[in-house]
């Protein structure tokens, strides 16, 4: 809500360097959060942020990085303004860099607005409750961490595991049932290798979605201080096509724990106390300004919905990067390395994994009556039969008793048919008949999570005429 | 009034000069804009102020007002069903006002000025009254909202006047001219005062077996639930913000999600309360300050919340205030702390952590209200915890730990396997066993102790019979200890297991708890007498009467469920050893 000055500052007085921040002296009038071009001796011109002002000093973080700012000639020129992204319907098909600027050779875009990249946070009574079932044809996400519309649903990895690929057959294959309605993907990329990005260009273009997809590209090399600001640009066009054109957006953030990173180095360079490892104290609400503006909002057509992937360091879901994006999102997906070795296709942990907006997307007339209860029970005799493995690693099958192995049995088969899919699509109805066949390897009494109504009506015994 | 210049603005932390004469704690408005912000730091003639409103745009050189008031709310009828932000701002009329996005420099009063409310007189003029005395009642909903004098207020009543009026107009006139109206004022970080603090000694129900059972808490008690992400915090706080019998619940979404409070808002309209039978939502007052809204107003939204619960105490109710979550406040303070570059202590938390939670906590209690009719109300705190990486050792678990009466831990491992409330039998505890014991007695379960400490015994044996098994297999554990590991399977799944979806499980009143508890009880009875005359255990297991037990959540008739100890009678009586 700044207004834009009629003339803009113009400094020659940096004075300190550090890291990605430079400290300008004798400035007056200048404006918190406000966009800052740093003009270099030869000419080159960066990008920077005003992070903190006191009466002669401003601080400023620099996007593309400090090398070859010097602390006489380099000229700062304030403008008054917060950072902006220019955004367009137009902008669909089209690859953007980190700050969006057009990275595909393209022309500019010309602009149907232009939007404060930080946004507004949503007001909680406008929010409109997500409800409508998303089908991403995955077994173990629909039937047991169903997907909402207006959802935020990472996908906690680990490095070397496939969790681009899961991605990429969610964003395919993911529908609402019923219906045929305009969606959008924006693909925001924060620190990955060129190769992961050209998996998921090439997947969208097989599948011709291409033309659905914004792409944000901040890659490995490109400046890591430019990822403070993409997913904010990314989800500032999100919204844009959200709430403006109506479109049912899915954005798809990787990876997360780069972003947090480039907080980290921000937070060491201008000598913060540290959280834990080392991360800011305020990397809470920092995510939380990211992963909050996922939702619908009432009278809007349109609505956004998240899967942010991250990998977790050394597979640790306690690290604070996948602790506080837990802590802020409805859920996760969690991969796993066991399940992988084990060639579980894609291997996910289903224990660890939870969908909070589940009972909103689930039931007669969005999937069906038997479904909360039968995700319940494979839940918990999957658990049982899982603690079941270790005590058989101490004192062998043999001395189990004859239910054990029937859950023993259970749990390899659910891992082996319904976690594992390949790139079968999957109906809803399907996810939960194979649900119900597994089951049904156990005694009816043990079925205690499932109704006695639903039993008689779905289980493979009562099914059979 | 003081006007004072910004001279540094770092997040939002804004440093003021040009403002003495100000107090700690008074609200400023900063900038052209007018944000709202409070003085948290006085250095001579520099201010430093948190702004509960995002800072970008501000600059160097702009004015800073001093409101010269403190953070304060505003009390009166028109509380209840209210969604409020942080610093008591209607969010709908906010919506209004800015549409579907807060912006930003908007100040709205807390209640409606147009609405009229019928005012009923309870004294009459010449009656003298003092701090607390109930001048009248106005219906707000169903409840019965008694009009009381500000503390510190006293005199002879001159005029009283029913009828229909608005907040702010006088119904009523002291001797000395001092004129009341159904609106008071009460700054936000200033206790409410009382006559007297009691021990609380009555059970706070709460319809879930787990707690109301085994880890009680009491009116006027303090509760925490710490547990990582995903153990159901924030499910067990709307749990019991919907089921626990008191006449009021105040609901302090701090630091959450969006989308869990716009559950909660279109939840709670739909459903009914089990004892009144009317929309909870008419007993409940939300505060939402979401994980994206400023941060400086997270910090306040607590406060804000437990001087709305304190109102409706004096008033003599009892109030339940949950607080989801409290770590998100104390990150708060980090992240203010961090900006005044305070010297942190434990994990960059202010060294004045331990005493602020501890001055929060303390707000709870079952007093004796002012006024002359000694009317007994009071405020339960019940607090989630949210440890990074769901490790306990951190500093805003442990603070919280000293200072709170009940303590349930939640368990990552038991919600992995999706046994909700994934509350640790093991870990967690109550220190208000003793006085609920005594409630439970005049409340006809005399014996409510033993039973609760024979399920704790056997739970307990649990865990060390486990250990054996993991060792040397189940086999190698005598009949009556594979007696004890079935009994204490069906008290987890069949009584601590509830599901808060359920659309009978999900409120068990505390009747239907105790029978369920004796009829598991009873088959554990059974099952070694049947044992003592050498059935064998598998023979006993294959028994239907086991699965009636495992349904028996899903029976309303209290009268069914007793009726399971015949049937458990009559099924192991008949059993008799193979020759």
């Amino acid at each position: 809500m700044t207004r834009p000055s009629l003339f803009t500052k113009e400094a020659r007085t940096v004075n300190y360097v550090s890291g990605p921040l430079i400290f300008v002296r004798d400035v007056k009038g200048v404006s918190y959060g406000e966009i800052v071009r740093i003009i270099l001796t030869n000419g080159e011109e960066r990008t920077g942020q005003v992070l903190d002002i006191s009466k002669d000093l401003a601080v400023v973080q620099v996007y593309e990085g400090t090398s070859g700012i010097d602390n006489m000639n380099t000229r700062v020129r304030f403008t008054g303004e917060p950072p902006m992204i220019k955004v367009s319907i137009d902008m669909l098909g089209r690859v953007f860099n980190g700050v969006g600027k057009p990275r595909d050779g393209g022309p500019e875009i010309i602009e149907e607005a232009s939007l404060d990249i930080n946004g507004m946070p949503i007001n909680p009574s406008a929010r409109d409750k997500p409800a409508d079932f998303i089908q991403t044809g995955m077994s173990t996400v629909d039937g047991l961490n169903t997907l909402v519309r207006g959802q935020k649903l990472p996908i906690f990895s680990g490095a070397g595991l496939p969790a681009n690929k899961l991605a990429a057959q969610i964003a395919r294959q993911a529908r609402v049932l019923g219906e045929d309605e305009k969606f959008a993907v924006v693909f925001v990329a924060m620190g990955i290798t060129y190769k992961e990005a050209s998996f998921f260009m090439k997947d969208f273009e097989r599948t011709g979605a291409l033309e659905r997809v914004v792409f944000f590209m901040n890659l490995a090399d490109d400046p890591t201080i430019e990822r403070i600001a993409t997913p904010r640009c990314a989800l500032t066009v999100a919204e844009f096509l959200a709430y403006t054109h109506n479109l049912h957006v899915l954005v798809i953030l990787t990876d997360m724990i780069n972003y947090c990173e480039a907080l980290r180095e921000i937070s060491t360079a201008r000598e913060e106390v540290p959280g834990r490892r080392g991360y800011p104290g305020y990397m809470y609400t920092d995510l939380a300004s990211i992963y909050e503006r996922a939702g619908r909002i009432k009278g809007i057509a349109g609505s956004i919905t998240q899967i942010p992937i991250l990998t977790m360091p050394d597979d640790d879901i306690t690290h604070p990067v996948p602790d506080l994006t837990g802590y802020i999102t409805e859920g996760q997906i969690v991969l796993s390395r066991d399940l992988f070795r084990r060639g579980a296709d894609p291997p996910i942990d289903a224990l660890p994994c939870l969908s909070r907006l589940m009972n909103l997307g689930i039931g007669p007339g969005k999937t069906r009556e038997d479904h909360r209860n039968v995700a319940d029970q494979l839940y918990a005799s999957y658990a049982y039969g899982r603690d079941l493995r270790k005590l058989v690693a101490i004192v062998g099958e043999e001395a189990l008793t004859e239910l054990d192995k029937k859950y023993l049995k259970f749990a390899d088969d659910f891992e082996r048919h319904f976690i594992t899919q390949g790139d079968e699509n999957r109906s809803i109805t399907r996810t939960l008949d194979l649900g119900w066949e597994l089951l049904s390897a156990l005694p009816e009494e043990e079925l205690k999570r499932i109704k006695r109504e639903y039993i008689k009506k779905y289980h493979p015994a009562y099914r059979k005429e | 009034m003081i006007v004072g210049v910004i001279s540094r603005i770092s997040g939002p932390v804004v440093l003021s000069e040009g403002m003495r004469g100000s107090r700690m704690y008074d609200v400023v408005k900063v900038g052209e804009q007018d944000l709202n912000g409070e003085i948290i730091r006085l250095d001579g003639d520099q201010a430093v102020i948190q702004v509960y409103e995002d800072t970008t745009g501000l600059r160097v050189g702009e004015k800073v007002v001093n409101t010269g008031n403190p953070l304060s709310v505003e009390l009166g009828p028109g509380l209840l069903s209210s969604i409020y932000d942080g610093i008591q701002r209607p969010l709908p009329a906010l919506a209004e006002q800015s549409g579907s996005f807060i912006s930003r420099g908007l100040s709205i009063s807390g209640i409606s000025r147009e609405r009229v409310w019928e005012f009923v007189p309870k004294v009459k003029a010449g009656d003298r009254v003092r701090g607390g005395d109930v001048i009248g009642t106005v219906t707000e909903h169903h409840i019965e909202h008694r009009i009381l004098v500000p503390p510190f207020v006293s005199g002879t009543v001159k005029e009283i006047r029913g009828g229909g009026f608005r907040v702010e107009e006088p119904v009523c006139t002291l001797e000395d001219g001092y004129e009341l109206s159904m609106m008071q004022k009460w700054p936000v970080r200033k206790g409410r005062p009382y006559q007297k603090k009691m021990d609380p000694d009555t059970l706070l129900a709460t319809g879930q077996r787990i707690f109301d059972t085994l880890f009680p808490v009491t009116k006027g008690g303090t509760a925490m639930i710490p547990g990582g992400f995903g153990t159901g915090k924030t499910v067990a706080e709307q749990t019991l913000a919907k089921w626990s019998d008191t006449q009021i619940v105040v609901y302090i979404g701090c630091g959450e999600r969006g989308n869990e409070m716009t559950d909660v808002l279109t939840e709670f309209p739909e459903l009914l309360d089990p004892r009144t039978k009317l929309p909870l939502i008419q007993r409940t007052i939300l505060i939402a300050n979401t994980s994206n809204m400023p941060v400086a107003a997270r910090e306040a939204s607590i406060y804000t919340g437990i001087t709305l619960a304190e109102y409706y105490r004096d008033m003599g109710y009892d109030v339940a205030l949950m607080a989801d979550s409290t770590s998100r406040w104390g990150e708060a303070l980090r992240e203010v702390s961090g900006r005044l570059e305070e010297m942190p202590g434990e994990e960059g938390y202010p060294a004045y952590l331990a005493t602020r939670l501890a001055a929060f906590y303390e707000r709870a209690g079952r007093v004796i209200c002012l006024g002359s009719d000694s009317r007994v109300g009071s405020v339960t705190i019940i607090g989630a915890v949210s440890p990074p990486g769901g490790d306990f050792s951190e500093p805003i678990t442990q603070n919280t730990l000293r200072i709170t009466g009940t303590f349930w831990a939640l368990d990552t491992n038991l919600a992995y396997r999706r046994h909700f409330p994934s509350v640790n039998w093991i870990k967690s505890y109550s220190l208000y066993l003793d006085q609920v014991k005594e409630w439970y007695a005049h409340s006809g379960f005399s014996d409510w102790m033993d039973l609760r400490a024979r399920a704790m015994y056997l739970l307990q044996k649990e865990v060390e019979l486990q250990e054996i098994v993991q060792l040397v297999g189940p086999d190698a554990l005598p009949e009556s200890e594979k007696a004890i590991l079935e009994v204490t399977r069906m008290i987890r799944e069949d009584f601590l297991q509830q599901s808060a979806y359920h659309d009978i499980d999900s409120y068990c009143p505390l009747e239907k708890q105790y029978w369920m508890l004796q009829v598991i009880l009873s088959f554990f009875d059974r099952v070694n007498e049947a044992m003592a005359r050498g059935v064998a255990l598998s023979k006993i297991l294959k028994l239907p009467v086991k699965a009636d037990i495992g349904r028996m959540k899903e029976l309303t008739g209290i009268e069914d469920i007793k009726g399971l100890i015949t049937t458990i009678d009559d099924a192991l009586g008949k059993l008799e050893a193979e020759r």
